[in-house]
């Protein structure tokens, strides 16, 4: 190898050969890291959150007290859970629900477009973790509640303030985070 | 092991350009053939809602998914094969399978399954899935039914 | 007491590897660097020792059920059988990570105490890059998801472990594929280490070969153990269903094959330089990507099933601190690494460096088919899916010229070849390849085109590789030639078995009453009761079916409907006959509410060779590991050659 070797060896291909994996693994760590911020936006920013909770009226199940304005202004921080009985996310967050509860919290359930025998029947099958439940017929108070799917869980403080808002099945994992919320909106 | 001894057709360096060549070469094929069988093999995923906002081909190979719907399900008098309806809970479809469910089939439970559409609209399924992920559901089908707003009450 | 003692063993074990991790940097000014650099061994030891301790303390918990330990009360329930209790440990994230810690840390144990050919200092490297990597998980596992963590108020009975995982199979599959993923570690910190130092060549080569034979047997092992779980549990018959966390297993794997292709040509030749060391970075990426990407969830982006973010953003930080950290280097040493030698294109070489080629190509292939519906999911299209007919359409036709080539490859020399004696040696193979396809056409009834190839590829491959065997004294026959020689053979049983099972399976779909039978693939099946059954945690329905072939009672199988009671769930249990000609799988399903019974059953001819070559091929590795010694001899370099200029 007298004559320059260094021209044809340094030739675009090896650039390529020598570059292409850490540009390839490059494009992966930006699309999964991508990803990620996809999810955290979607978890974590609501428009709603920091301001009041609006205007609720519902109706209850069977007779039972609805869910009004007035049971967020209690003093004590609560969840309200936005569910339905035809959603499956909904039956595996509800050992979580039931855990919650079970510390003492205070969870009330707003049903999104269901019909009150389907949401009773889903209460007894998967068990009642809500202290009141709300029947939104139309899904009105879930769009003004900014909730665009079910499940969806809101911490609204004991004055009424939405402090947080969490998107998709409660997993036993975001346990201490609702409750680390709920403690937070409490001071 | 006496290199010396060795007459390689080319320079190691010009030999490492061809192989280089070839390797790049291999990458890019492979690539090529994989995006060529995607577009023909690739099985797109439908939701009830989505088979009457754009219907897939009748025989064309697709997976549908939902939850069986309440009180659908029947046995027809071979025994063998079972006919229910798909539902997202907005719309709802025909599917005839034959076969053994899966453990975790049953009314109101989610289920993944795959086959094509007849010529009647009915959905003949070739396998029925309810697959056992850690949470015990498909997650297409918990992101389909998460989509939907949900039934229009009477 | 003793779970907080293994928390505290794994903060230890922590400050250990952070000690593996600096003591070849070390370099006081009054003191020479060896001292420093001798305490990487002692690190790693006692490294090695406290991760064991910590993992024992877990296991403690598992076996008398300590439910105040939150990790045992989500996944362990006291009616379960003990060997699921041990296993319930790694059947979740926080213990698979202690998990895949500890073999680690035993890899780094490894690496002490076998004898360090490239000398102290390159061990010591190795060691540093090794605790580096843990030091990276040692943090995710005490900041982020400790499995010692208590909670305040101990529930008196557990969550239970998913049935489908309480398993023989299932219990050991895990371990076998981290003693994998981590055994390509070694291969991962060798390469680092030998950029480092400038040290790629042949005695490099030599050295870390017996590691990356390790992995690549222990992972073969976790794979087929995988798959044959599948088949036997999942009570379909299939055996491997192209899904994300199963292709997470195979990548490194293909990856690990073509490296212990290309580290023999480095070894002998001196050739593939960057190309191995790129490999061997590759495959542990690839590790890494697959446990903690996919199986972390990372990837599923339907936001129902989102991982937590924060969680997800460590191990990514992670990921490309390691992965691009290591790739960096080699696109910095890579240009002054001296080109190896160079080699003519027929010869041992040549069909090696074709060989990484087509598995490189192949490792492309199922990459792109994994990721794609992520990304087709990302870009709003919608959710597909990538199945079978995919990875069929592409995997299969790319591993034809593979199989082809394996079988000459052995024949050639290293250097360049001669070809006038191979058309005699590859006669044999070759006729026998065209009979059995033959046979196949005119007994079998096969007409695919496909199978009539897979049948054909198997003899040739099987043939061949006996015809190396075929004259030689055994024990003269050098262990590394052996080891060849079994995973080759390995390759050709399993072939054969997925080609038999596809083309020849025979299925039975009927609806019994007690008494009645049918018939599938000349066994009689005869339904003569149904009753209930229990075990300790559960209950089931359970049919009898006598087995019989030509008025020959052959065997009863025992097929069930279980119902678990922690936590309540339906399974169905396969009754399975094995016999070295195919399976008789028989399946029980509901009853139809008029007296009669649903029986699937597949006749599956040779499927149990899947998993017996999976077992030879992993065992020819093995085989080849101990033969080290004298590779190492043969592999005896002029000293220019070693060090890199």
């Amino acid at each position: 190898m007298t004559e320059t070797p260094e021209t044809p060896a340094r030739s675009w291909l090896t650039r390529l050969a020598i570059y292409g994996p850490l540009l390839l693994f490059a494009v992966f760590v930006v699309f999964v890291g991508s990803q990620l911020g996809r999810e955290t936006r979607v978890t974590v920013t609501s428009k709603l959150i920091g301001q009041p909770m609006p205007a609720v009226n519902l109706p209850g199940l069977g007779g039972a007290p609805g869910l009004t304005s007035a049971d967020f202004k209690t003093g004590k921080p609560v969840l309200v859970n936005v569910f339905a009985s035809w959603c499956i996310p909904c039956r595996v967050e509800a050992p979580q629900l039931a855990r919650l509860t079970a510390m003492g919290v205070t969870v009330n359930g707003i049903a999104v477009r269901d019909a009150p025998d389907d949401v009773a029947a889903f209460l007894k099958t998967n068990g009642n973790p809500f202290t009141r439940v709300g029947l939104d017929k139309t899904g009105q108070t879930q769009i003004t509640l900014g909730s665009s799917g079910v499940p969806e869980t809101f911490v609204i403080d004991g004055r009424g303030i939405i402090r947080y808002q969490h998107i998709g099945e409660i997993r036993p994992e975001h346990i201490a985070l609702l409750m680390a919320k709920l403690t937070e909106a409490g001071r | 092991m006496n290199t010396n001894t060795i007459k390689p057709g080319m320079k190691p360096k010009h030999q490492r350009l061809v192989l280089l060549g070839l390797a790049l070469a291999a990458m890019a094929g492979a690539l090529a053939l994989g995006i060529s069988a995607l577009g023909t093999s690739a099985t797109y995923f439908y939701a009830p809602s989505d088979v009457f906002a754009h219907a897939p081909a009748p025989g064309e190979a697709i997976r549908l998914g939902g939850l069986v719907q309440k009180g659908s399900v029947q046995r027809l008098p071979d025994g063998l094969t079972l006919a229910f309806r798909v539902t997202d809970n907005a719309r709802d479809v025909p599917v005839r399978y034959t076969g053994i469910v899966p453990d975790l089939f049953r009314e109101g439970q989610g289920v993944i399954t795959e086959g094509h559409f007849d010529a009647q609209g009915t959905f003949i399924a070739t396998s029925v899935l309810a697959k056992h992920d850690e949470k015990y559901m498909p997650p297409e089908v918990a992101g389909s039914l998460h989509k939907v707003q949900g039934k229009v009450t009477s | 007491m003793i779970v907080e003692l293994g928390h505290a063993a794994l903060w230890l074990a922590a400050a250990f590897a952070l000690l593996q991790a600096l003591a070849p940097w070390l370099r006081a000014p009054a003191d020479d660097a060896e001292r420093w650099t001798g305490l990487a061994v002692p690190a790693a030891l006692a490294q090695a020792l406290l991760v064991s301790l910590a993992f024992g303390s877990l296991v403690w918990a598992f076996a008398t059920s300590d439910f105040s330990v939150k990790l045992v009360a989500e996944n362990s329930h006291t009616m379960k059988p003990m060997l699921y209790k041990l296993s319930g440990v790694w059947g979740n994230h926080e213990g698979s990570m202690l998990l895949w810690i500890l073999v680690m840390a035993v890899a780094g144990a490894a690496v002490s105490l076998a004898d360090s050919p490239l000398g102290d200092r390159f061990r010591a490297l190795v060691l540093s890059m090794q605790g580096i990597i843990a030091l990276g998980f040692y943090a995710f596992l005490l900041a982020a998801s400790n499995p010692f963590a208590r909670l305040a108020i101990a529930p008196t009975q557990g969550n239970g472990l998913n049935p489908l995982l309480q398993d023989p199979g299932l219990a050991f599959h895990p371990p076998m594929l981290y003693a994998g993923y981590v055994g390509l570690s070694v291969a991962f910190a060798f390469a680092v280490a030998a950029l480092l130092e400038r040290r790629v060549g042949p005695a490099w080569a030599a050295a870390v070969r017996p590691w990356v034979l390790a992995a690549w047997a222990a992972l073969g092992c976790g794979i087929t153990l995988g798959s044959w779980w599948a088949y036997y549990e999942l009570g379909w018959g299939g055996y491997w269903f192209w899904d994300p966390v199963e292709n997470a297993s195979l990548m490194p794997w293909l990856a690990a094959t073509a490296l212990l292709h290309s580290v023999a040509v480095l070894a002998k030749r001196d050739a593939l330089r960057n190309w191995t060391i790129l490999l061997a970075v590759v495959g542990f990426s690839l590790s890494m990507i697959g446990t903690f990407v996919v199986r972390s969830g990372l990837l599923t982006s339907v936001h129902a099933f989102a991982v937590d973010p924060a969680r997800g953003a460590f191990l990514l930080v992670l990921l490309a601190l390691y992965i691009g950290g290591a790739l960096l280097l080699y696109a910095l040493r890579a240009s002054t690494v001296a080109v190896g030698e160079g080699f003519a294109p027929v010869s041992r070489e040549g069909a090696l460096v074709a060989n990484n080629l087509l598995l490189a190509a192949g490792l492309g292939v199922v990459f792109v088919g994994s990721g794609y519906p992520l990304l087709v999911d990302v870009l709003g299209v919608g959710p597909i899916s990538v199945g079978p007919p995919y990875f069929n359409a592409t995997f299969g036709p790319l591993m034809i010229p593979l199989v082809l080539l394996m079988a000459v490859g052995p024949f050639l020399t290293w250097g360049a070849a001669r070809t006038d004696k191979l058309a005699r040696k590859l006669a044999v193979p070759g006729l026998l390849a065209v009979a059995l396809a033959l046979y196949a056409f005119a007994v079998w009834d096969v007409r695919a085109a496909f199978s009539l190839i897979g049948f054909a590829l198997s003899a040739w491959l099987g043939v061949a590789t006996l015809a190396i065997l075929w004259g030689r004294m055994p024990w003269r026959t050098p262990r590394a030639t052996w080891g060849m020689a079994l995973a080759h053979l390995g390759v050709a049983f399993t072939l054969f078995g997925i080609t038999a099972s596809g083309a020849l399976t025979r299925e039975l779909l009927v609806n019994l009453r007690l008494g009645e039978s049918a018939e599938v693939a000349g066994y009689t099946m005869k339904l003569v009761d149904v009753a209930p059954v229990a075990g300790a945690n559960w209950t089931a329905l359970e049919a009898t079916l006598d087995v019989s072939r030509g008025g020959q009672p052959l065997t009863v199988l025992h097929p069930q409907a279980r119902l678990y009671t922690s936590p309540m769930m339906d399974t169905t249990e396969a009754a399975i006959h094995t016999r070295i000609n195919g399976d008789l799988y028989a399946v029980l399903g509901k009853p139809d509410g008029s007296g009669r019974w649903q029986l699937h059953v597949w006749w599956k001819p040779f499927v149990i060779w899947i998993w017996a070559g999976g077992l030879i091929m992993a065992l020819g590795g093995a085989l080849s590991m101990t033969a080290r010694a004298s590779a190492r001899r043969s592999a005896a370099q002029p000293v220019g050659a070693l060090v890199a200029a």
